[in-house]
């Protein structure tokens, strides 16, 4: 198993208001598989997209990527486990403006001591990037700045990509193209794939679909 | 692991913003170069200072002079060791060799303090310092006029400059002076009293801390220093603003850093190692760049303690470890000071928030708000140690209060004054240019405390000089107010020249004095005749009624400002001295450290018989001048030296005091430069960061000219409300500067004048200077192109 998510909590105190995001989710995921969470705003979607990135920690439950528990409570620890373990693909891209294309696909698997220049430049090519390579991102349209940061996710062979919204800024025939992209790579590296999403049709072309309301598995 | 890949990413920032890159590291290197710079000046002057003091001393010992200002004859000497003092004696010649002037100290080699203590008497030989054919320790420079009295000689680095030390033989063959000595110093473990010496000597106590040049030159060194710490101070400003606008740039990069695997401690880690490459890259070229300023200073101030205060400082500069140290540490130091808030703002920055450039608004409007209120807080201390502050810390300390209170407040003060314009403004425009310009003060706020400070300081040490200046040129009128200053060689010559130039001269005033000892310091009594040139001009600060009349009685005198405030005597008091006169006025005395009274003629020749008058001033109509300086000269028999005219005497005075404060006026107008360059390189970081709140204003109609033109008019608008309050704040200074820490530091106070008319020329660089340095940015969005505003619109954004 990839991820192995029990019983996860987590609750957020606002201008002293208790709001419990997640109470008791648990998810399983195994390699090569891919699942879409779906759920309204607030129903705690990105919430259990950033616990399973070791973004945050869990107020109780456990959460295990590959043979790893990723909600531990130090910073440091779970930096490192972030680096090897996951790729994270963001609505708003997030890549790195002050480096070039290629420095930006080969970021995380070099901060991971896994870089393998072959394998980036497979992936830059799978994308459509090669021609791009050498310029800055701002260059880009945004679908070509997704397709970076798809290929920075992949480029250390993590074993799970968790991907928030990955097509939410794009237009529709851009973000079919890069969710095609992204089902055919994850399933022939065998890599897990957790997507938030609020469109059905792109959450119909992942093998699952998990909907969450008021902070639980519906 | 993982440092590598994340330090470059840290770096490319820099890489890809080299015009932020270039702010941090000029304004890191002006600060630390004028840091440095002053460092560098304090540490060469008191090393010249330590070489004059290692040489044979004389203010920290006590010594034995002759009571007629006559020489010692060595029979005093004699008698004086016979009778049990631990004493050597010293004569001092001073030569013009080669065109030099050789100061040569002839001492008695076995007992004289300088020879046991500063040098390594095992490489002196022996015989040859002995035995008359002539052997000096010479200071570097100097060897050559050595050379020319034939004498073999070492270089000896400690002594000071333009001095040698000889065998008080070789000296006194030399200067032909007989069986006289010019000063017997008496060593540190004699056990002899005082008052066994007989009549004809007289004993003066070694200099108290009080009193004299260390404490005065230290307190002109802490004046730069205070200069140079306010001008690192400004600099630091422009180096936390570049950091933290910097910081507001990464932020989404520290974000992504982080998800991608980056540990906080790494991140920090690493932005710790960034800062300090780039502290040390910009200290050291800082330090260059101080050597320079230091190079060029030097000399204005080695003259300025020459003539102010007699103490020797050789005017070239070494590079010496303790400035060069002190400025590399101040620059590391100061920017991980000014980085600490980033450091902070990084550890609690949320991994999940998408952090906006309105949340930093927030932010820095809460952090605005409390530095308001600390800013009132030190204005509140600075008031009450504004009543209370008597010594220098307290002063500066005072200063510190007031410049930092009201850099605190400034940026609360703009925006409260913003926020009324934006309100009172119907039009959209105008209401949108106040609102922005508002927005605009966190990010600027920096920048404009800078900006205040360096007008401030500014407008405060110009005010203190000009009202020195005009003090200083009045003092002088009235202190010299005789046409012509003689100095004779005997009675009997005095007697020729007011034969001869009875009928030219309206007035001899003879000017005699004797040292004596007041408030416990070596000091010096003058006697004066009852003339109408004293009553009309001589400078009383206080006085009581029928001063002059009175004056001639014994059982009053006059004193001097220094004396007065350092004993807390006023008039009616008793002069703390063996005689203990009423003090019936205080005078005031600028540029002399040691204490001083004025009794009459003859109260004077009461108590010092054997003084005779052999200093003069001349009452002449100025059409006679010139004739009576060729009677003194061809008939009475006077070397042209000994004629001094008062023209030349106050050219002199000025020019002196015109040095003393070169340094500052220079640092100043680095200050302000410094200040300027800070304004510009905020509003060009500013600019890039400001596009997504300028494109709507674009698209909705304002042409890329206009948003240029607002720039301008924004910038200009902001620098005079900085102007308007820092003139006021540096009238402040001025006033501490004068009234609190000049009496401190120096023992006199001095009346403060206003200079309207130089306030607004300084007011009107300050807006040229805000002008120019938002031309480029203004410039820079007039030309913007289109497609780069649009790109805010973009998804991409």
């Amino acid at each position: 198993m990839i991820l192995d998510a029990k019983d996860v909590h987590k609750s957020y105190t606002v201008a002293g208001s208790r709001t419990d995001v997640l109470r008791g989710v648990s998810v399983l995921l195994s390699a090569g598989e891919s699942l879409a969470l779906m759920g309204e705003s607030g129903s705690g979607k990105s919430t259990l997209l950033h616990l399973v990135a070791g973004l945050d920690v869990p107020d109780h439950g456990k959460i295990m990527v590959e043979t790893q528990n990723i909600a531990v409570p130090s910073d440091t620890a779970r930096a490192e486990l972030r680096r090897s373990l996951v790729g994270i693909i963001f609505q708003q891209f997030n890549l790195i403006p002050s480096l070039r294309v290629d420095a930006n696909i080969a970021f995380q698997a070099q901060l991971a001591g896994r870089y393998d220049a072959q394998w980036c430049a497979i992936l830059a090519k799978r994308m459509g990037l090669s021609d791009h390579l050498s310029k800055y991102p701002e260059a880009l349209s945004g679908g070509q700045q997704q397709r970076v940061a798809i290929a920075r996710a992949l480029a250390a062979k993590p074993a799970l990509i968790l991907a928030d919204e990955p097509t939410g800024n794009l237009d529709e025939d851009t973000a079919q193209t890069v969710l095609n992209l992204l089902l055919e790579i994850t399933r022939e590296t065998d890599t897990a794939l957790l997507m938030v999403t609020h469109s059905a049709k792109h959450a119909g072309a992942l093998d699952r679909q998990l909907t969450l309301r008021s902070g639980a598995i519906n | 692991m993982g440092a590598g890949p994340a330090l470059r990413a840290l770096l490319s920032h820099w890489w890809r913003s080299p015009l932020q890159l270039f702010t941090l590291l000029v304004g890191l290197a002006l600060a630390t170069a004028l840091w440095s710079g002053v460092q560098a000046i304090n540490s060469e002057a008191r090393a010249s200072y330590g070489a004059a003091a290692a040489q044979v001393d004389q203010s920290q010992l006590a010594q034995i002079v002759s009571n007629n200002e006559q020489p010692l004859a060595i029979t005093d000497y004699v008698a004086l060791r016979r009778a049990g003092w631990l004493i050597t004696p010293q004569i001092v010649e001073t030569l013009e060799l080669n065109g030099e002037t050789l100061r040569l100290i002839g001492v008695e080699p076995l007992t004289a303090p300088a020879l046991q203590g500063s040098f390594n008497i095992q490489s002196i030989p022996v015989d040859q310092f002995f035995d008359g054919s002539g052997f000096a320790l010479v200071a570097k420079g100097r060897e050559a006029a050595i050379e020319a009295l034939g004498w073999d000689y070492n270089v000896a680095p400690n002594l000071a400059q333009g001095t040698a030390i000889a065998d008080i033989g070789s000296v006194a063959r030399i200067a032909m002076r007989g069986d006289t000595l010019d000063r017997l110093l008496v060593l540190p473990n004699n056990m002899q009293d005082a008052a066994a010496l007989p009549q004809s000597l007289r004993y003066i106590a070694a200099a108290q801390d009080d009193g004299d040049i260390a404490r005065l030159t230290d307190s002109f060194h802490l004046n730069l220093t205070a200069f140079g710490l306010l001008s690192f101070a400004v600099g630091l400003f422009i180096v936390y603003g570049a950091i933290g606008l910097a910081f507001e740039q990464r932020r989404t990069m520290f974000r992504t850093l982080r998800a991608l695997g980056v540990s906080l401690r790494l991140l920090i880690t690493l932005l710790i190692a960034e800062l300090l490459i780039f502290a040390t890259l910009a200290g050291l070229f800082g330090i260059l760049l101080g050597y320079l300023i230091a190079a060029a200073l030097l000399p204005d101030v080695a003259a300025t303690l020459r003539g102010l205060y007699g103490a020797d400082v050789t005017g070239t500069l070494q590079i010496r470890a303790s400035w060069w140290l002190s400025g590399l540490g101040m620059a590391v130091g100061g920017t991980l000071v000014a980085s600490i808030g980033t450091f902070l703002r990084l550890a609690r920055l949320p991994l999940m928030d998408a952090g906006t450039p309105q949340a930093w608004a927030h932010a820095s409007r809460r952090i605005m708000g409390i530095m308001g209120l600390l800013g009132i807080v030190l204005l509140a201390v600075a008031l009450l140690l504004s009543s209370l502050a008597g010594s220098l810390v307290q002063g500066f300390l005072l200063l510190g209060c007031l410049l930092i209170g009201a850099a605190f407040l400034l940026p609360w003060t703009l925006d409260r004054c913003l926020a009324v314009l934006e309100s009172i403004s119907r039009k959209a425009l105008p209401q949108w240019f106040w609102a922005d310009t508002r927005s605009q003060v966190p990010g600027l706020s920096m920048a404009l405390m800078a900006l205040m400070l360096a007008i401030a300081t500014n407008v405060g040490v110009s005010t203190m000089v000009s009202s020195f200046r005009l003090t200083f040129t009045g003092w002088l009128d009235q202190r010299l107010a005789s046409e012509l200053y003689v100095t004779l060689e005997s009675a009997d010559q005095a007697d020729v020249m007011r034969r001869v130039l009875a009928d030219d001269v309206k007035a001899f005033l003879p000017i005699v004095s004797a040292p004596t000892v007041l408030n416990g310091q070596a000091g010096e009594v003058y006697g004066v005749n009852d003339h109408a040139t004293y009553r009309d001009h001589w400078p009383l600060l206080a006085q009581a009624k029928g001063v002059w009349d009175r004056l001639q009685d014994p059982a009053t005198a006059i004193i001097n400002e220094q004396l007065a405030l350092r004993a807390g005597l006023s008039v009616g008091d008793p002069v703390p001295s063996a005689e203990g006169q009423e003090i019936i006025g205080i005078y005031s005395d600028y540029g002399n450290p040691a204490p001083q009274m004025i009794i009459g003629e003859a109260s004077f020749r009461a108590l010092y018989p054997e003084v005779m008058p052999l200093r003069f001033g001349l009452r002449v109509a100025s059409d006679d001048i010139e004739r009576v300086t060729q009677t003194l000269i061809n008939e009475v028999g006077l070397s042209p030296n000994a004629v001094a005219n008062q023209a030349r005497i106050k050219a002199l005075s000025l020019g002196i005091f015109e040095q003393t404060f070169t340094v500052t006026a220079a640092l100043n107008i680095l200050t302000l430069s410094v200040a300027g360059f800070s304004i510009m390189m905020s509003l060009l970081t500013l600019a890039q960061m400001r596009l997504p709140q300028l494109a709507p204003i674009w698209a909705l109609g304002v042409t890329r000219a206009q948003l240029g033109r607002l720039e301008l008019i924004r910038s200009v608008v902001l620098a005079l409300v900085v102007t308007c309050l820092a003139i006021p704040l540096g009238l402040a200074l001025s006033w501490v500067l004068l009234a609190v820490v000049n009496v401190a530091a120096f023992g006199w106070q001095l009346p403060m004048f206003v200079f309207p008319k130089s306030y607004l020329i300084l007011a009107a660089i300050a807006l040229l200077a805000a002008l120019i340095a938002a031309a480029w940015p203004a410039l820079r969005l007039a030309r913007i192109a289109p497609h780069q505003l649009l790109q805010v619109f973009s998804s991409g954004r």
